[in-house]
C-alpha cells in the first residue's frame, strides 16, 4: 500500500511537473522606475581600481604647467572685445594661418568664432591642457571658409547688432555712437567688397551655430581637423605668459 | 530543490508525504508561472566615468561607474534573470574619451556585463574606424538595425536585433539610431547608410512576435524623446509600432519624472523611457509573467 501510494506521488510529480513546464506564461504587469546613482551607493572596488591608472595619467598630462596667466581672462571684460575672445581668436590666426597657407597656398585673412564657445574664464596663474579643455570641452575644428564682400558685409552687419563680443582677429570694426560703421579693415586695409575672403572659424557655426548664417553663403571650406582646444594646448605650449589685453580691433568711437 | 524533495518523501510516512508534496508541487507550480524579468538601462553615459564633484552646478556627487557596478550587482543579486543594455552616446564628453578614445568606457561596460548597446551619433566621433578599433575591448553585442554598414569596415559587428532567453522568457531587443547626416560629418561615419527607423522597426517587431515568438519586445534607440516636427522620435515609434513593448531612448538627455505610457497602433500600452544622461541615472523596467489562465481581461497592467 505504502508503495503504491509513493509510487503515485512520484507519478503525479511528474505530471505536475510536465504540465507546469508546459504551462504558457504571459506578461501580465509591467513597472519601472529611475534609480539615482548617488552618493549612498557604495563603489565596487575592484571597478574604481581599474579606473585608477587610466586617470592618474590622464591628471598627469593635463596638470602639467604650459604657460602663466598675470591676470584673469574673460570674455566678459570689454563690450566690444575682451582678453578671453582676443587671446582665442588671435590663437586661432596664429596657428591655423601657416597650416592653412601649406594646404591651399591661400592667406588666411581673419577669425571669426562665437563668445558662446568660450566656456570657462582662465583663472590668474598656472595655465595646463586642463584649462584649455575648461574653456573648450567641445571637440570643434578649425575650418576656413572663403566668402564673397557681400557676405563679409553681413557678418559685420551681425557683430553691430548681435551685441556679444564674438572673438575675432584680423578683422577690425569701427563704429559710431549710432552703431553705424565708420571703418572696416582687414589684416589692416579697408574692406573690399569685390574681394573675396578667407574666414577661420569653427565648423559649429559654418552648420548654423550661433545662426551666422552668412557662413552659409561660403564658396568653398576647408576643415583643418585642428581642434579648437588643440590649437589653445599649442599656444599655451609655445607663449610663457598668457596677457591678452582688450585693443581695438573692435570698438565704437563716442564724439 | 528535486533533490530535496525526494529526500523528504523517502524520509517520511506516505500520507503526509502526499499531503506535503501537494502543497510543494503547486507552490513549484506557481513559482513556475509567475516569472519577473529586469530590464536595466543606461544612455548618453558621454565617458562619464567619475562621480562629479561635489561642487558641480548640476548633477554634484552623482553618477560614477563604480558606484553604477554596485547597484547593478545588487539587483541582479535580487533577481538574477536582469539584463542590462545602453541606448547609445557611450563616448565623448570627458578626457577619458579623447586619452583612450572610449577603450575605457567599453572595458568598464564589459565588466558590468551590458548584455547589449545600439549606436549614438557621437559613438562616430573618432570616425567609423575610432569605433571599430575599441571594438575588441567590447564583450556586449551591438544592435543596430537601421544603419546599413555593408560598405563600411564596421560590416559584421553589429546585429539588427537579439534574442535573449531568460528563465524561459523569449526577450526580443532591436536597436535604431538617428540621422547621422547634419549631426556627425560624412568622412566620420563614411558609407554608412540611414534606412528609415520606422519601417525597420515594424519589420522586426512583427517578425521577433510572429516567426520568432518573443514574449518581450524592446527597442533601443537613439533617436531621441520628442520633436515638435515630423522628425522621427521615441513617442512617434511608440504609437506606430504594434508588438514593441518597451522604447529605451537617448540622445535628447531626457530627464523624465518617471516612463511614459504610450498607447500603440494596437491600442496596447507601451513604455518609452530616457534617463537624463552621464550616468547619473539607471533605468529599471520590471516585467511580470504569470499563467495564461490568471490572466485578468483587460490585459497588461503598468504602473509607472
Amino acid at each position: 500500500m505504502i508503495l503504491k501510494i509513493k509510487q503515485f506521488v512520484i507519478f503525479t510529480t511528474v505530471l505536475l511537473l510536465i504540465s507546469c513546464k508546459e504551462e504558457k506564461t504571459t506578461l501580465k504587469k509591467i513597472n519601472g522606475k529611475e534609480i539615482p546613482i548617488t552618493d549612498s551607493i557604495p563603489e565596487v572596488d575592484s571597478i574604481a581600481n581599474f579606473i585608477t591608472p587610466y586617470r592618474k595619467r590622464i591628471n598627469q598630462v593635463l596638470d602639467s604647467t604650459l604657460a602663466y596667466a598675470p591676470k584673469n581672462i574673460t570674455k566678459t571684460d570689454g563690450e566690444f572685445n575682451t582678453t578671453a575672445g582676443n587671446l582665442m581668436a588671435d590663437a586661432v590666426l596664429e596657428l591655423t594661418a601657416p597650416i592653412f597657407k601649406s594646404r591651399t597656398k591661400n592667406n588666411l585673412d581673419f577669425v571669426l568664432l562665437n563668445s558662446g564657445g568660450i566656456r570657462s574664464v582662465i583663472s590668474k596663474g598656472n595655465i595646463s591642457a586642463r584649462t584649455a579643455y575648461e574653456i573648450m570641452p567641445f571637440d570643434n575644428t578649425v575650418v576656413v571658409v572663403s566668402l564673397k564682400g557681400k557676405a563679409i558685409r553681413e557678418m559685420v552687419k551681425y557683430l553691430i547688432t548681435s551685441k556679444k563680443a564674438h572673438p575675432i582677429a584680423g578683422l577690425q570694426i569701427i563704429i559710431d555712437k549710432n552703431d553705424s560703421i565708420k571703418e572696416v579693415n582687414i589684416q589692416g586695409k579697408p574692406f573690399d567688397e569685390n574681394k573675396t575672403y578667407y574666414v577661420a572659424t569653427s565648423d559649429y557655426l559654418i552648420k548654423g551655430g550661433d545662426h551666422m548664417d552668412f557662413f552659409k553663403d561660403h564658396i568653398s571650406a576647408t576643415d583643418t581637423g585642428y581642434m579648437i582646444r588643440n590649437v589653445m594646448i599649442d599656444y599655451f605650449t609655445k607663449l610663457d605668459t598668457i596677457a591678452p589685453l582688450i585693443d581695438d580691433r573692435f570698438i565704437k568711437i563716442e564724439d | 530543490m528535486t533533490m530535496n524533495r525526494r529526500k523528504f518523501i523517502s524520509n517520511t510516512t506516505a500520507t503526509s508525504a502526499f499531503i506535503s508534496l501537494g502543497g510543494l508541487s503547486l507552490n513549484s507550480c506557481a513559482l513556475n508561472t509567475q516569472k519577473k524579468i529586469t530590464i536595466l538601462h543606461t544612455n548618453d553615459v558621454h565617458s562619464h566615468i567619475d562621480t562629479f564633484s561635489e561642487t558641480h552646478s548640476k548633477f554634484p556627487n552623482l553618477g560614477g561607474v563604480a558606484k553604477r557596478a554596485s547597484l547593478v550587482d545588487s539587483i541582479r543579486k535580487e533577481n538574477p534573470n536582469t539584463l542590462l543594455f545602453d541606448a547609445g552616446d557611450i563616448f565623448q564628453g570627458t578626457p577619458y574619451f579623447n586619452f583612450y578614445g572610449g577603450e575605457l568606457e567599453f572595458k568598464l561596460m564589459s565588466m558590468l556585463k551590458y548584455d547589449a548597446a545600439t549606436i549614438g551619433n557621437h559613438d562616430f566621433d573618432n570616425g567609423i574606424e575610432g569605433l571599430v578599433s575599441q571594438l575588441p575591448y567590447a564583450k556586449f553585442q551591438f544592435i543596430s538595425a537601421n544603419y546599413d554598414f555593408s560598405n563600411t569596415i564596421m560590416d559584421g559587428h553589429t546585429k539588427p536585433y537579439e534574442i535573449y532567453i531568460v528563465d524561459g522568457i523569449k526577450i526580443g531587443v532591436y536597436g535604431v539610431g538617428i540621422e547621422l547626416d547634419g549631426l556627425v560629418t560624412k568622412k566620420l561615419y563614411k558609407e554608412t547608410l540611414y534606412l528609415d527607423p520606422l519601417e525597420i522597426a515594424q519589420d522586426i517587431e512583427q517578425k521577433l512576435k510572429e516567426d520568432e515568438k518573443c514574449d518581450i519586445i524592446i527597442c533601443l534607440s537613439h533617436l531621441g524623446y520628442e520633436y515638435q516636427s515630423h522628425k522621427i522620435d521615441d513617442l512617434k515609434l511608440a504609437k506606430q509600432t504594434k508588438f514593441t513593448n518597451l522604447i529605451i531612448g537617448g540622445h535628447t538627455h531626457t530627464f523624465l519624472d518617471k516612463p511614459t505610457v504610450v498607447k500603440n497602433n494596437n491600442h496596447t500600452n507601451v513604455l518609452v523611457n530616457q534617463v537624463g544622461c552621464f550616468g547619473v541615472n539607471l533605468g529599471k523596467i520590471n516585467f511580470y509573467f504569470d499563467s495564461e489562465k490568471n490572466i485578468v481581461a483587460d490585459g497588461i497592467s503598468i504602473t509607472v
